[in-house]
């Protein structure tokens, strides 16, 4: 037993210096001054307008971005986990290709497809019908954050979904259950685990990236992503950026804890 | 016991290529106790899910009091069933489960709880309301799953290898609960096991199946003294399954040697197999019975003694309270009516005889 202690040991070392130490470090830049004197001008940067705004907007492009992932992976999911194995695996693989190149090279693809003069807009101006405009624009962005996240919401969903005994699914219509009363009080209850970890793995990343509003929003759309590299890269405030991710982290584990807590509360009703 | 409730007319059902129900042909009468048996894949449950309504057949129909339902979804059926695994809704208490199916009909709250004390009393578990149904053990489980398909009333409860799942001991309770189930509700169980002993003791009436197809139908008893052919034999108890000569009415020969049986018709000198059941057989005295041999092995279990006997190069298998050690000689007396005579499959694939009713 004693023994086995330290294979946890690379680990340890690890997650202390590439983890807490720079948590560590990033946490006494957001509550210190330029002059290294205590302060929560930092963290108050989140109350500037601006600030404010971005994050407003981040907030709700995400969760515009994870309804249309549920809504989309859902029924996917469903699709996927009623084939059989074979079928499945072969459609599953197909849907997790795009995952295997490079994010940024993905989000760049979409950049070259929805411009002014773009992919897009070149066949539409050849069959003459009216061009596409939504690059730079909220939409683009939400469309970048589905296309690069839907996988992480599907997968989990899809996961739960197989697990469900089909003569769970059976008994219902067995007791008179239609196909909708069916979903409605067999299928998307037994599911909800899953499409809350779908929800956790599509919102976190959705809420702080800053290369698909870099790419496809133009720069003209800030979010608060786009506000912490700026303070660290074109600023050069360390300070402020620190304070800003803070925040955001504080919000991430805010949801987090509310999301666990449903969990939680699924579970123990089940137990 | 006349009517027929529900008919299987020339219903055929394939997986691929590979046919799992050929033609097959069969009613079910009204308060009747009828058990599919079989080894796995022999179409039992199969037979089971296509009048459940989850399965669609290839081709023929499910009649259901007169009417067609082959194409009627499981909801709209007058049937309910207890599913191998239970299949309990796990994120519902037990109450909620029972409900489930009188909720969906739009039953009055009043009439609901009444249904649920009166299951839960039924299947012996009172004040399990607001368990939930992974705190339960197997056997429970089992009897909530029993009471959410009763609760509806249904008048046919199919049940799917229910006990398959269950140790020895709980299962041989829940046999007696199910007859006791079954005579309190006074409606139709159909069901599936591939236990033998299950069937013996529950069934009014046993359907054996095999790769397919219906090799007997009959009461236990017909079905374990007078197997059709040497598939049932074999599957239903023990037994020694020998070739034997029919001679001539009430005469055949085996292994040699002319022993006088009870069965006509069979035509003279017509090859045929013979059934006797290990315990039809009388161990006697050397030079007293029809023929002479040694015991080769010698079991005890329990109620009896299981010996084997070699007697002109056949291991004879006997079952009797009397112990005779090995190495005794003893010589095999088999009363005339114990001896059962069966036609002899006419090829290697007529093992599966499909058998009119």
């Amino acid at each position: 037993m004693k023994n086995k202690r330290y294979l946890a040991g690379p680990y340890l070392f690890w997650s202390v210096s590439f983890v807490v130490i720079p948590l560590l470090v990033i946490v006494y830049y957001a509550f210190t001054s330029d002059e290294g004197g205590f302060t929560l001008v930092n963290l108050a940067e989140i109350t500037t307008p601006e600030n404010l705004k971005a994050l407003g907007i981040s907030l709700l492009l995400s969760f515009v971005s994870t309804v249309v992932c549920l809504l989309l992976a859902y029924p996917l999911a469903m699709i996927l986990s009623s084939k059989n194995m074979n079928q499945s695996s072969f459609i599953v693989l197909i849907f997790i290709l795009p995952m295997w190149m490079n994010f940024l090279l993905r989000t760049m693809a979409w950049q070259t497809l929805l411009e002014k003069t773009g992919v897009i807009n070149s066949v539409l101006n050849f069959l003459h019908l009216p061009s596409l405009e939504i690059i730079n624009t909220p939409y683009a962005i939400v469309l970048g954050m589905v296309y690069n996240f839907l996988p992480f919401m599907v997968l989990p969903i899809y996961n739960v979904l197989i697990k469900i005994d089909k003569d769970v699914v059976n008994a219902a219509r067995d007791l008179g259950a239609n196909p909708v009363q069916t979903f409605l009080k067999i299928t998307l209850p037994l599911s909800v685990p899953g499409v809350i970890s779908g929800i956790t793995m599509v919102f976190v990343p959705a809420l702080t990236t800053f290369v698909i509003s870099d790419l496809l929003g133009g720069g003209k759309i800030l979010l608060i992503g786009n506000v912490i590299e700026q303070s660290f890269k074109q600023n050069s405030n360390w300070h402020v950026g620190s304070g800003l991710s803070l925040v955001l982290m504080v919000f991430i584990i805010a949801s987090m804890a509310l999301v666990a807590k449903y969990d939680k509360g699924e579970e123990g009703s089940m137990l | 016991m006349s009517n027929k409730l529900i008919d299987f007319v020339n219903i055929t059902k394939s997986y691929g290529t590979q046919t799992v129900l050929d033609d097959l042909n069969l009613y079910i009468r009204e308060n009747e106790f009828l058990t599919l048996l079989g080894p796995s894949g022999c179409g039992k449950t199969t037979t089971l899910r296509i009048l459940g309504g989850f399965e669609n057949p290839d081709s023929g129909h499910v009649i259901f009091e007169g009417k067609d339902i082959t194409n009627l979804p499981p909801n709209k059926r007058q049937l309910n069933t207890v599913f191998q695994k239970y299949a309990l809704f796990t994120h519902m208490t037990i109450a909620e489960n029972i409900a489930f199916g009188l909720k969906i009909k739009n039953k009055s709250k009043q009439y609901i709880h009444d249904k649920i004390k009166y299951a839960l009393k039924l299947v012996n578990l009172d004040g399990f309301e607001n368990r939930m149904p992974e705190s339960l053990s197997g056997g429970q489980q089992q009897r909530i799953a029993i009471a959410r398909a009763i609760v509806n009333e249904p008048k046919v409860l199919l049940l799917d290898e229910p006990l398959g799942a269950l140790d020895l001991k709980m299962r041989q309770d829940m046999q007696y609960e199910l007859i006791r189930l079954k005579n309190e509700l006074g409606i139709t169980f159909i069901y599936v096991t591939h236990d033998q002993e299950e069937a013996l003791t529950m069934s009014d009436t046993i359907v054996v199946m095999n790769q397919g197809y219906i090799q007997q139908i009959g009461t236990p008893e017909k079905i374990y003294n007078e197997p059709e052919n040497a598939f049932v034999a074999d599957f239903i108890g023990e037994s020694n399954i020998l070739p034997g000569l029919m001679l001539e009415d009430r005469l055949v020969k085996i292994l040699g040697i002319p022993f006088p049986c009870v069965d006509e018709g069979f035509g003279r000198n017509k090859p045929v197999d013979v059934v006797i059941r290990p315990e039809d057989i009388d161990l006697l005295k050397p030079g007293e019975g029809s023929i002479d041999g040694v015991v080769t092995h010698l079991i005890f279990k329990g109620v009896h003694y299981e010996m084997e006997v070699m007697a002109n190069n056949y291991e004879w298998l006997v079952h009797s309270t009397d112990m005779f050690p090995v190495g005794t000689e003893v010589s095999i007396h088999v009363d005339p009516f114990d001896i059962q005579i069966m036609n002899k499959p006419e090829s290697e694939d007529e093992e599966a005889v499909n058998i009119e009713e």
